[in-house]
């Protein structure tokens, strides 16, 4: 029993994430109550669902990143989407060179190298970080600024056209596989970071460098080490984010490709229930960050909000989330709620408690 | 007696002058350079004087910024509100119902909203301020693309005129090549920059409230034991943030005259950037107001150098963050080389020892 | 009569989640005394005063003020009806001036006269003799310094009650005396002060009467001259207390096959200490005596790589080794218990597991993680073993007391099965029933045979567990003294000498 309780209460930072995504979900279905019917086209699904998890593929694998990045550095990264512009600028252009037909090798070195790039990008950043001390935020906002250029430089033209039949198919859907491949992709991704969870020490050293470098340091940990490698982890992501928006979209828009991804990212991030301040991290909730904001994107569509005004519902959201899951306001709640229990419970005979109570509230 | 003159030699430079002094330092290199570059522009007056006149607005978002940083904290929304803020008076002067002055009234407005929002929610409610500058920005964002999505061009009279009234400085400025001289001319905006450059500086060097955001930004637990209102320190500084992001937004509407969505977009991105340029670190407690405009002239001359040199469009913003980038590094080996001499010059003990000899 | 009582406070609770870290507490101070708060860590002393203060609100119980009902709803509220108050933990502005830091948060002007300020703080640190100056940035001052600039701030309030949490723990002799000369000073101007220390000798020397708290309740008030010390030992512990003196050390040994553990030639540090020689044999526990400062803990930190080492060469087990990181150090074998338990030691959200295991997991490497089975399994054993009282391995280490989170700490290192385990202040701020425990374990280890370097400010403690003593001074090693009959007398003499 006391176990169980253990696990229940290390599940309570995704309260707040899923009671968000159960509360979308009603939404949807009072909306309308075809919700959830999944339609096959050519053999594969497709529905709000689906189309939910399709849409959300990227922002997913950069949470993931993000999640790292945040918990050991205490910043965040605002160069992700101009990274993953600038790795999948680099795939574009080796598939588009490779010459002849385009073969599934050459779309996987071409991930490959894209991947590199990104770990080169993520060293750059990572070194600032690291070694020279630099905040995050401050030493990522050079590739922000810079990062989209060096896209286009390597496009050397606006958006390149990725014709090709498994760039579609990787966009889209493999014949016979009835599961957008985005999605299937997501999914194999997020297994590949929960195998290298479970099989390396990477979250307990990742959580005491974000709580505290200094013992970190005399405790064999190389705080500088790990920060860069979440950097360097934070690039792969980028990459492979960068690599799914290239083959979705089926051209490589250097201006447009991951737009203030980072911003929804960071939300994923935090939404997750986990501290923009670095430390104990939960990267389940950034996941479920993820497709919340994802499926609150698509909800307003759906809802038929005028688009212009769809990011101040999203603002409004945001701020109503986060004052429930504030901890003030949590605190306060619980102690309204005690109080109205108290009174209920002993009447008004016992009624010094409740003042003494009451003098505690500001 | 105890030898309290050797104490006094470690009085060292504190951080926040020592980087103020760097930045100051390398905002007279990079314009020297730029001089000795390209003299045509440079060497004259009105080249530097039309920094102001065309990015008052932006000099502006980076004081409100400034005071949030140094508090420790980080407003995200300020170029989003700025933009609104363009918007919204542009409308209003336009639709004929307001002047001038219900104008200003409604930019100082909608900062004011937008700062309460933000400092309640942060100071009282103790979330993220990324997160809820990041809402605050969606918020300006989206009303900024409801209200109108096209350009709009106040016609207003009035208006035309402010946007059209310059000074002159009469005893400065250039002879040009027919021989007229042309005098320098300088812009509202600016006067708007230097009078809250002043007022700010005087805040926060003189001002309780001005010490304690350094307090708070420096070690938040301490400044609430040291007696300080660290709630009421915060909140403040993300009201007066917004309220000068409002100012901003009409300031940029008097220079350029029109209201548009892409108005004071990046301006956040910008305005970090010229902060940390101007010495001022996002920790928090550290850096010089004066740093801010410092930082936002040394950042707006670097682009005019890239545009002087005639850098391909696409280059420039490369080149802009590459010499971001030496400037971060060439901020944090200084300070690490600092920190790394500390250890040896400060013997605190030892000078005790000292004292029970004699 | 009645007016003589300056501030009053009857039931008071407060619960933290899971806590209960006072029940129904009562606690009077008079004008005019000095009145000791005495009970062990987690006693309950730190909350009671934070009450106080103002920095955590009580859930239940009244507090008078000269008679008066008050409540505190945050420490301005508490400075402002007279309370002042130096904790611990310095809290003062790293990044402010020496004389802000004296004056932020006073007063009701708005605008600051730098000035008169800094002509002011000049003054009050003169006449309290703190080698400081005013516009100094209080990050470059020691920690003493900073410490003594605290007190200063909390006297110049002109407070009714002055609170003193620690203020002794990074002072020397001197700077005592002359904070206790201060107290006295303010005594007899009428201000109650309430004054929490570890240090049983300065309780007597400085205090009226005694107050002892024992796991959240109180225990009883005393006349100081009224309660021998045995007894306010017994009281804070809450039992007899025999075992202190039944510590006994071994005579230093001298190992027959002669190979040191660990072995230093010409050993120095980025941290400043002077070139060092030093050898330690297996069994044996030694330590480095000196005044704070004196370079005792830059020499440990020297041998374990934590500040960077610049010079001097190392054998472990007579064998040369390159220790350039404590993850170096660590795989020769060596363990480093830090000075600074919240700074360097604890990784406070982490479960007291994670803390366990932190150091073993490291050795191990980052590709073979323990399974949770077995760190839940290492984690409960070293609890049992070492007594540590936590709710469950999962709770996070900064909800213990600091006894036993110092006690996590020793696991961590204890679950490594280090050959050469250093202590720096592993007793400092924790209170006496687990210092003798820990006293004794040293000593239980040595005898298994692993090798300890034992640091301590209390010198006392030092002659009692080690065998051998490495005295310094102005951060180099002075001289050395070995024997069981060593007396406190002997290491000050040397100290003083400087070695001769």
């Amino acid at each position: 029993m006391p176990r169980l309780k253990t696990r229940v209460s290390n599940l309570s930072h995704l309260f707040l994430p899923l009671s968000v995504l159960v509360i979308l979900i009603i939404v949807n279905l009072v909306k309308g109550a075809d919700y959830f019917k999944i339609t096959v086209v050519n053999g594969a699904f497709y529905g709000n669902i689906p189309n939910m998890l399709f849409g959300a593929s990227e922002l997913v694998i950069l949470s993931i990143g993000m999640t790292l990045v945040t918990a050991a550095s205490r910043g965040q990264d605002i160069s992700i989407g101009e990274s993953g512009a600038i790795s999948s600028a680099i795939f574009v252009q080796y598939v588009l060179r490779a010459g002849g037909d385009v073969t599934l090798w050459t779309i996987l070195v071409g991930f490959l190298i894209s991947c590199l790039a990104g770990i080169v990008i993520g060293a750059f950043n990572g070194t600032l970080v690291s070694f020279f001390n630099v905040q995050p935020m401050v030493a990522t906002l050079i590739l922000f600024l810079g990062g989209r250029s060096i896209a286009f430089i390597i496009d050397g033209k606006v958006s390149p056209i990725l014709a090709n039949e498994i760039s579609n198919r990787i966009g889209t859907v493999i014949p016979g596989i009835p599961i957008q491949t985005p999605i299937i992709l997501t999914a194999v991704f997020i297994v590949i970071v929960a195998v290298v969870l479970k099989t390396t020490n990477l979250r307990l050293y990742v959580e005491t460098v974000g709580i505290n470098p200094n013992a970190a340091r005399l405790n064999g940990i190389n705080p500088k080490k790990i920060i860069f490698l979440t950097f360097l982890i934070m690039g792969v992501c980028s990459a492979v984010a960068g690599f799914i928006a290239v083959n979705k979209a089926g051209r490589h828009d250097s201006v447009n490709l991951l737009k203030f991804i980072m911003m929804d990212a960071i939300l994923a991030v935090a939404l997750g229930g986990n501290s923009l301040g670095g430390g104990k991290f939960s990267i389940t909730g950034s996941i479920i960050g993820a497709y919340t904001i994802e499926m609150l994107n698509r909800t307003l569509l759906r809802l038929e909000v005028n688009p212009e005004a769809i990011k101040v519902f999203k603002a409004v959201f945001i701020i109503v989330l986060m004052i429930v899951a504030s901890p003030v306001v949590r605190e306060y709640a619980k102690k309204v709620l005690d109080k109205v229990q108290g009174l209920i419970a002993s009447g008004p005979s016992h009624h010094t408690s409740g003042l003494s109570q009451g003098e505690r509230g500001e | 007696m105890r030898p309290l003159g050797t104490t006094k030699t470690q009085t060292r430079m504190s951080n926040s002058t020592l980087l103020f002094i760097i930045a100051g330092i390398i905002f007279v290199l990079m314009y020297g350079f730029a001089l000795i570059s390209y003299p045509g522009s440079f060497m004259q007056f009105q080249t530097f004087f039309d920094l102001f006149n065309f990015n008052a607005a932006l000099f502006i978002v980076t004081l409100g910024l400034c005071v949030v940083m140094i508090g420790g904290g980080i407003d995200i929304s300020v170029g989003a509100v700025c933009g609104l803020v363009t918007m919204a008076c542009a409308m209003l002067l336009e639709s004929g119902t307001g002047g001038i002055w219900s104008a200003l009234l409604l930019a100082l407005g909608i900062g004011l909203a937008f700062g309460l929002m933000h400092g309640f929610l942060i100071a009282y409610l103790e979330i993220q301020p990324f997160i809820i500058t990041l809402a605050g920005m969606f918020l300006a964002q989206g009303l900024l693309t409801t209200l109108h999505r096209e350009p709009l061009n106040v016609t207003q009279p009035a208006f035309v005129a402010l946007r059209n009234f310059t000074i002159e400085i009469p005893w400065l400025g250039t002879v040009n090549r027919r021989g007229i001289f042309i005098p320098c001319e300088i812009k509202p905006g600016v006067l708007v920059v230097v009078v809250l450059v002043i007022l700010y500086a005087v805040l926060m060097k003189w001002s309780r409230f001005g010490r304690s955001v350094y307090a708070v930004g420096g070690d938040r637990e301490s400044a609430r034991m040291l007696g300080i209102n660290v709630k009421k320190t915060i909140f403040l500084s993300y009201v007066i943030c917004g309220l000068t992001a409002g100012i901003s937004g009409f300031v940029f509407l008097m220079t350029t005259g029109a209201g548009n969505i892409g108005n004071g977009s990046l301006f956040e991105m910008k305005a970090i950037a010229a902060n940390v340029m101007g010495g001022i670190l996002l920790n928090g407690g550290v850096g010089n107001l004066l740093g801010a405009p410092i930082g936002t002239m040394t950042l707006l001359t670097i682009n005019e150098l890239i545009r002087a040199a005639g850098v391909q469009s696409n280059l420039q913003a490369i080149v802009s963050g590459l010499l971001l980038y030496l400037f971060i590094v060439l901020q944090s080996i200084i300070i690490a080389l600092r920190t790394s001499k500390r250890f040896t010059l400060a013997l605190p003990s030892w000078l005790k020892f000292q004292r029970t000899h004699d | 009569m009645k007016s003589d009582v300056i501030l009053k406070m009857e039931g008071i609770c407060k619960s933290f989640p899971g806590v209960r870290a006072l029940h129904n507490v009562d606690f009077t101070l008079k004008k005019g005394e000095i009145h000791a708060l005495m009970g062990e860590n987690g006693a309950g002393k730190s909350t009671l005063i934070k009450i106080i203060t103002g920095v955590y609100q009580k859930d239940a119980g009244q507090i008078y003020l000269e008679g008066k009902p008050v409540h505190f709803r945050s420490p301005q509220d508490a400075q402002n009806m007279g309370i002042g108050a130096v904790f611990q933990e310095i809290a003062l502005c790293p990044n402010l001036t020496v004389a802000e830091n004296i004056f932020i948060g006073r007063g009701r002007d708005n605008f600051v006269n730098w000035k008169k300020m800094n002509a002011k703080a000049a003054e009050m640190l003169d006449s309290l003799g703190i080698p400081a100056s005013p516009t100094q940035e209080l990050a470059s001052c020691s920690i003493a310094v900073q410490q003594m600039i605290a007190i200063a701030r909390a006297v110049d309030m002109d407070c009714k009650i002055l609170i003193l949490d620690e203020p002794t723990s990074s002072l020397d002799e001197d700077e005592v005396q002359k904070l206790f000369g201060l107290m006295r000073q303010l005594k007899d101007r009428g201000v109650g002060i309430i004054f929490i220390t570890h240090f049983i000798d300065q309780v007597y020397e400085i205090s009226d009467r005694i107050t002892v708290l024992r796991n959240g309740e109180l225990v009883g008030e005393y006349q100081a001259s009224a309660l021998p010390q045995i007894e306010l030992i017994a009281k804070m512990m809450g039992k007899a207390l025999s075992d202190v003196s039944a510590i006994k050390k071994q005579a230093a040994r001298k190992s027959d096959d002669s190979v040191p553990v660990f072995e230093a030639r010409g050993l120095t540090s980025a941290a400043g200490v002077r070139p060092f020689d030093f050898t330690i044999e297996k069994g044996e526990v030694n330590g480095f005596a000196g005044l704070l400062g004196s370079g005792r803990s830059e020499s440990v930190r020297a041998i374990f790589a934590a500040d960077k080492v610049t010079g001097g060469e190392v054998k472990v087990n007579g064998k040369r080794v390159k220790i350039r990181s404590p993850l170096d150090a660590m795989r020769q074998g060596i363990g480093y218990l830090p000075e600074d338990r919240k700074g360097d030691g604890i990784i406070e959200e982490l479960s007291v597991r994670d803390n366990i295991i932190l150091a073993l997991q490291v050795l191990k490497g980052f590709f073979r993680p323990l399974s949770r089975k077995q760190a839940e399994e290492l984690a409960e054993e070293f609890i049992e073993k070492l007594d540590i009282k936590a709710p469950s391995t999962n709770t996070p280490i900064k909800s213990l007391s600091g006894g036993n989170q110092q006690k996590v700490i020793l696991a961590r290192w204890l679950i490594t099965q280090p050959t050469y385990l250093i202590l720096d202040e592993p007793t400092r701020g924790i209170d006496v029933g687990t210092k003798v425990e820990i006293q004794k374990l040293v000593l239980k280890l040595a005898e298994a045979g692993m090798s300890l370097t034992f640091i301590s400010s209390e010198i006392d403690e030092m002659l009692r567990v080690c065998s051998r003593l490495i005295v310094m001074k102005d951060r180099e090693i002075v001289g050395e003294l070995t024997g069981t009959d060593l007396t406190e007398q002997d290491v000050m003499h040397m100290i003083a000498q400087g070695g001769k």
